[in-house]
């Protein structure tokens, strides 16, 4: 491997980290993940609309508190008693819109996660089901690594964007219009002032933003560089260490470090100066506020509690603008997420069923290929002009070299790929005007390494499907002799196991394959069963026994390294090359003294004697 | 640095200074800060006397300004010298966690996974510099905006101080009790969140079985279930969540309306002016922040200090092998003995009393079965392991006794996984040595490899990038870019690890033929598969189950009738399936490529390394 590339390697990727904060595009698509939910987004958008007025209104209450009742007693304008008296109805009021403005930013939160949640929860799915339609030749392009950053981390990524950003921006933006309104009502004279400093405060934000952006950027590529080199260094640390390199190693290591640290200066230094000079225009504006204020007071054209509510109003109407700045890295980063996610959802099945497919009342099995040429790459032919026909209930062994194509015909009764050239036919009927469900409900595969999916023994073998009793998942176990090792394990067919970490061993895997097989009872058996070195003699007993007994009344082709196997079947088609070069029964074959007899020799025989030997 | 703390206070030290003088200027910002609201108290008080001057008001708006201004300035300074003593900090971490896992020995690697030990030092190394950087920061300014603003409330009056922080206690309690649910639910959606990628990821991996038994709608049925779990907790979490910033506001809310109440009944009676009650509210503003800080400052410090002990156990990790105190530096020749080698792999012993000895200049090879032990032989030498039992000898000295480095640079070495760089090929080649790799040497060793052949269909030649961003190389080009980076080292041992493998039969013979050239008065250990690979050795080893089960010359070994011959057999006949079709191809291409070369028949192949037999 290259590098020691790996799966981990996409994160490390330089050309992911770039993006724009806005694409309407995308934007729109997004939203319509949200339609489903539009009467819980109007009953949000309805709350954040009584939110801003909550936002606003304490210190209009604390005006009057001070204009009608402490100002005017002080004064002696009105009695202590009286002024005593005002003072409790406007901290009632106080008290309620503070009950009110804690309720609705609860609940508008509640909402907005719900909702955003749901909605990706949705696309999750989605994304998830349509890869599931999409074909093998997609998953043998796409490592599992870069699908799974799709469905977790970009997904995540939009959730943050539905949930914090989408709504937050529309909040703030109601805020700052509901307080600029309240402002203006209250005094448009010192409404002026506060927006005299709206046009310095936008700029500070826009010219930190673009610092913070490109800094942000630079620092993510020299991370994404840093990573990279040491990912790699990692992996190849025996090659650098046996050519005693460490001290050139880290030299580089340390340069890329370095750049790293100097990157984040700029960085550094908007983030010290930014919220510092917003606090500062904040406060020069209460101070501007203060001495124009304090002009009109002094003119009596003024109240005190006027002059305080605005002080208090400043700032809760600087802060959204501020927010509205931060809300750009979420969207930035949900915006590159979004295109990624969606380009795969864009992605096209290769495979697919045909508008009207044929239905097959009753298979018998028969499998017919007719000049089929195969091939994975455009041009590199994996099989080429193969002919052959499989009756009913015939078993049938392919033989052939590494690399002779055996593999991609059994992918190819599956119909995980289609051909290139020719024609495969179930019954008669080409697989292309079958639904895939419908071939495949008639193809019991057993694979070379068996794959066990997280879950119980039982549940590995009825794969989901209900309608497999327990009975059956036993019987289905018995019947490949699987029943013993299962019956030994802790919790018998209730034994929980995983893929990784697996306490299986490969012959036992191998045996839970078959009883999966048969389970789902198909008229068309396909074994991939290659060399497999670590099974012990006694379950190598066991999985040959089984495979006869598999074999027995259904279609079977299997590519055995088996002798026994080869045996047993009715014919044996050699391949060579993606050619069919001998197909007849093992002693005719062997008798013609050709291909399959030198693999016979090489593969079969060889085999058989050298294993005593090592187990000697 | 042995622990958590102790490396916790050595990067922190490092930048005492700086942090001294941040803590410093976040102590001046915050005497700064609680100035301005007594002037706005006098602001509001000079309004409401008869007496009022408006000049008054702009000289104290002023005083605001400046304050203002001193406060901002020292807080930017404050902010950058402790956000720079947190980048240095994380900088020199990273530099020394990579010059310590330079150190470690090879079983590290493969016991600890390459991924784990990336997330460690990606996103482990951020929770640490958060926690000394902003952590830090925001843990001092919050500590002294607290300390200054209530000092400053009491000064004002201590009753409504009391008041104000009466409800304190209750707030720290909802915090600490909102904080710790939050904590466990963000847990819990983590482990689903975990769990949900493995339901992905098996799925994807076993697509192919998804697919056979059509299990695409049971699968996304499942997986839509994980995911169903994956949203509740994450609407529980938020629930949790979503409480903390209105509880906060509610509470701060309740702390200003008593004070407005109790403050304005003290008003009206006089006992307060209307300015020290504006400038006791604006100081409840400022505890505002410290309030909305503690429970993020507390999350920071708490996951900052459980990535700072997965940083730690890198740390603390402890090189197995390591340069003798003693070394002994005479120049090695290139005699290679084993003398009753045992060596185990974990549990499971992998050689066996393994004794052999090639000479100077001398060649060696080992066949057997794949497990047999045959790269654990050669893995020895250069001490990517360390034997257990017995002794590996170099000129008769034991390797654990020459500095590590001498003995690397005297050997040259093919692993069997062939790990190039993404660098320049010219650079993969040139890698094991100091200087660059002049001209006439990269095209010896290409040529000795047989990679300059290659290398004319390439971009750049040999200044084509290699790897993901370059081309991407064919396994037999991998090997041998490998085997010229080695050869480029001019090494006193070689040591190929069944490195030709992916090599074709007629460029292996080049190859070889063109190393026993190089090799004259070199010391050669060869593994591999092929017999035409080891045919020509001075001694061939077979190795089974970890022990030598027959030794000797080709001929011999072919006499004895054992393994040895076994396998020649089988690769007589594999050769005889393969030559059909490509023995045309291959004669074509012998009589275009050499003249000195000889016709390559079906068999016997050719080469070997060392000298004729």
């Amino acid at each position: 491997m290259h590098g020691g590339g790996g799966s981990g390697r996409g994160s490390f990727d330089e050309d992911e980290i770039l993006g724009k904060a806005y694409d309407a595009r995308l934007m729109r698509r997004l939203l319509g993940y949200l339609r489903p939910y539009r009467g819980l987004v109007i009953v949000g958008l309805l709350i954040i609309l009584g939110l801003s007025f909550t936002e606003a209104a304490p210190p209009v209450i604390a005006k009057f508190i001070v204009d009608n009742a402490i100002a005017p007693a002080v004064n002696g304008q009105i009695g202590i008693d009286e002024g005593l008296a005002r003072l409790a109805p406007l901290g009632f009021a106080y008290i309620t819109v503070l009950v009110l403005s804690s309720g609705l930013r609860y609940g508008q939160n509640i909402l907005a996660n719900y909702v955003g949640q749901k909605a990706m929860y949705d696309l999750r799915v989605q994304l998830f089901a349509h890869l599931q339609g999409l074909s093998l030749t997609f998953f043998d392009r796409n490592p599992v690594g870069r699908l799974m950053t799709r469905i977790t981390n970009d997904i995540d990524a939009l959730t943050d964007m539905v949930t914090q950003g989408v709504v937050a921006i529309f909040g703030d933006i109601l805020v700052i219009g509901t307080i600029a309104i309240v402002l203006l009502v209250l005094d448009f004279r010192l409404a002026l002032v506060t927006f005299a400093a709206l046009p310095l405060l936008i700029w500070l934000t826009m010219y930190f933003r673009r610092i913070m952006r490109d800094s942000f950027r630079s620092i993510r590529i020299r991370l994404a560089r840093i990573n990279a080199y040491l990912n790699e260094n990692l992996s190849g640390m025996a090659i650098v260490q046996l050519f005693t390199r460490e001290g050139a190693a880290f030299r580089q290591f340390d340069d890329l470090n370095t750049d790293l640290l100097n990157a984040n200066r700029g960085q550094i230094r908007a983030m010290s100066m930014f919220f510092p000079a917003v606090g500062f225009t904040r406060a020069a504006t209460s101070a501007a506020l203060f001495v124009a204020g304090g002009f009109w007071i002094l003119k009596g054209e003024m109240t005190i509690g006027t002059l305080l509510a605005f002080w208090q109003l400043v700032d809760r109407f600087f802060q959204p603008i501020g927010d509205l700045a931060e809300k750009y890295n979420i969207m930035q980063a949900a915006m590159a997420s979004s295109e990624r996610v969606f380009r795969l959802l864009d992605t096209k099945a290769t495979i697919v069923d045909p508008p009207h497919p044929r239905e097959l009342a009753h298979v018998r099995g028969e499998i017919t290929f007719e000049n089929v040429s195969f091939a994975y790459n455009e041009g590199d032919w994996v099989l080429r002009d193969v002919n052959f026909k499989i009756s009913a209930a015939e078993s049938v062994a392919i033989v052939g070299a590494t690399g002779a194509g055996k593999t991609s015909i059994i992918s190819l009764i599956s119909r995980f790929y289609d051909v290139q050239k020719g024609r495969i036919l179930l019954d008669g009927v080409d697989l292309r005007d079958l639904r895939q469900q419908d071939v495949r409900r008639h193809v019991g595969v057993v694979l070379q390494d068996p794959f066990i999916f997280a879950g119980t023994v039982a549940s590995n073998i009825r794969l989901n499907n209900e309608a497999i009793s327990d009975q059956q998942v036993r019987a289905a176990a018995t019947f490949v002799n699987a029943d013993k090792f299962i019956e030994r394990l802790p919790q018998s067919y209730d034994t929980v196991v995983t893929e990784r970490g697996s306490t299986l061993s490969v012959g036992q895997k191998q045996l839970l394959a078959f009883a999966r097989a048969i389970a789902f009872n198909p008229e068309i058996l396909l074994v991939l069963d290659e060399a497999t070195s670590s099974v012990d003699t006694e379950t190598e007993h066991l999985i040959q026994d089984a495979l006869a007994k598999l074999m027995v009344g259904r279609t079977s082709i299997i590519i055995a390294h088996r002798l026994s196997t080869i045996q047993n079947v009715d014919r044996i088609i050699v391949l060579h090359k993606g050619r069919v070069v001998e197909i007849g029964t093992h002693r005719d074959l062997l008798a013609q003294r050709g291909v399959y007899h030198r693999l016979y020799e090489l593969q079969y025989r060889a085999h058989e004697s050298e294993s005593p030997m090592k187990s000697a | 640095m042995t622990s958590s703390r102790a490396t916790f206070f050595h990067y922190l030290g490092s930048h005492r200074l700086q942090l001294l003088v941040g803590v410093c200027l976040a102590a001046g910002s915050s005497v700064a800060a609680v100035v301005p609201p007594r002037f706005i108290g006098e602001i509001i008080d000079s309004l409401q006397s008869p007496q009022a001057k408006f000049d008054d008001v702009l000289h104290l708006a002023l005083l605001i300004v400046l304050f203002a201004g001193i406060e901002a300035v020292l807080r930017a300074g404050a902010r950058y010298v402790m956000l720079d003593a947190s980048r240095k900090a994380e900088y020199s971490m990273r530099n020394d966690l990579f010059a310590h896992l330079q150190r470690m020995h090879l079983a590290y690697f493969q016991h600890q996974r390459i991924g784990d030990l990336m997330a460690r030092m990606t996103n482990d190394l951020t929770w640490v510099r958060q926690m000394m950087g902003p952590g830090i920061m925001q843990g001092s300014f919050t500590v002294m905006v607290f300390t200054f603003s209530v000092l400053s409330m009491i000064s004002v009056s201590l009753k409504l101080t009391v008041i104000a922080l009466i409800l304190m206690p209750l707030a720290s309690l909802t915090f600490w009790y909102i904080g710790r649910t939050v904590h466990l639910r963000f847990e819990r959606l983590q482990a689903q969140f975990g769990d949900m990628s493995t339901k992905a990821q098996e799925n994807f991996s076993g697509i192919r079985v998804v697919k056979a038994f059509s299990q695409e709608d049971a699968e996304t049925k499942d997986f839509a279930k994980v995911n169903h779990e994956y949203f509740d907790r994450a609407v529980s979490l938020s629930a949790m969540q979503g409480l903390i910033w209105p509880s906060i506001s509610f509470i701060l809310g309740i702390a200003v309306l008593s004070v407005l109440y109790v403050g304005g009944q003290d008003a009206i009676r006089g006992e307060l002016s209307i300015g020290a009650l504006v400038q006791f509210v604006a100081y409840l503003y400022l505890l505002q922040m410290p309030m909305i800080n503690i429970g993020w400052i507390s999350n920071m410090f708490q996951a900052g200090w459980a990535s700072l002990g997965r940083l730690q156990e890198i740390f603390s990790a402890v090189p197995k092998i390591i340069d003798p105190i003693d070394p002994v530096t005479a120049p090695i020749k290139g005699e290679v003995e084993f003398r009753g080698v045992s060596f185990a792999y974990g549990q499971t012993i992998e050689l066996h009393d393994i004794s052999f000895k090639v000479p100077a200049g001398g060649s060696l090879a080992i066949v057997g079965p794949t497990g047999s032990g045959k790269s654990t032989v050669v893995n020895l030498i250069p001490r990517l392991f360390d034997v257990q039992q017995g002794e590996v000898l170099i000129d008769g000295i034991d390797i654990r006794r020459r500095p590590l480095e001498q003995l690397r640079r005297a050997v040259g070495y093919v692993p069997q996984e062939t790990f190039l760089f993404s660098v320049p090929l010219r650079e993969n080649v040139g890698f094991g040595l100091d200087e660059k790799l002049t001209d006439p040497q990269l095209d010896w060793a290409g040529d000795v490899s047989q990679l300059n052949k290659d290398v004319e269909d390439f971009p750049a030649r040999y200044d084509t990038m290699i790897g993901e961003r370059g081309v991407t190389l064919s396994g037999g080009q991998k090997q041998r870019a490998a085997i010229a980076r080695a050869v480029a080292k001019d090494p006193r041992i070689l040591i190929l690890d069944d490195a030709l493998s992916a090599v074709d039969t007629y460029t292996e013979a080049e190859i070889l033929r063109r190393m026993r050239g190089v090799m004259r008065d070199r010391t050669s250990i060869v593994v591999a598969h092929r017999i035409s690979t080891v045919k020509d050795a001075d001694e061939i080893l077979v190795l089974d189950d970890g022990r030598v089960v027959e030794r000797g010359s080709h001929r011999g070994l072919l006499e004895h009738g054992g393994l040895y011959a076994q396998m020649y057999r089988r690769q007589l006949l594999e050769e005889e399936l393969e030559v059909d079709e490509e023995r045309e191809e291959h004669e074509k291409r012998v009589k275009a490529q050499s003249d000195e070369g000889p016709p390559l028949g079906m068999r016997p192949r050719l080469g070997g390394i060392g000298g004729e037999p």
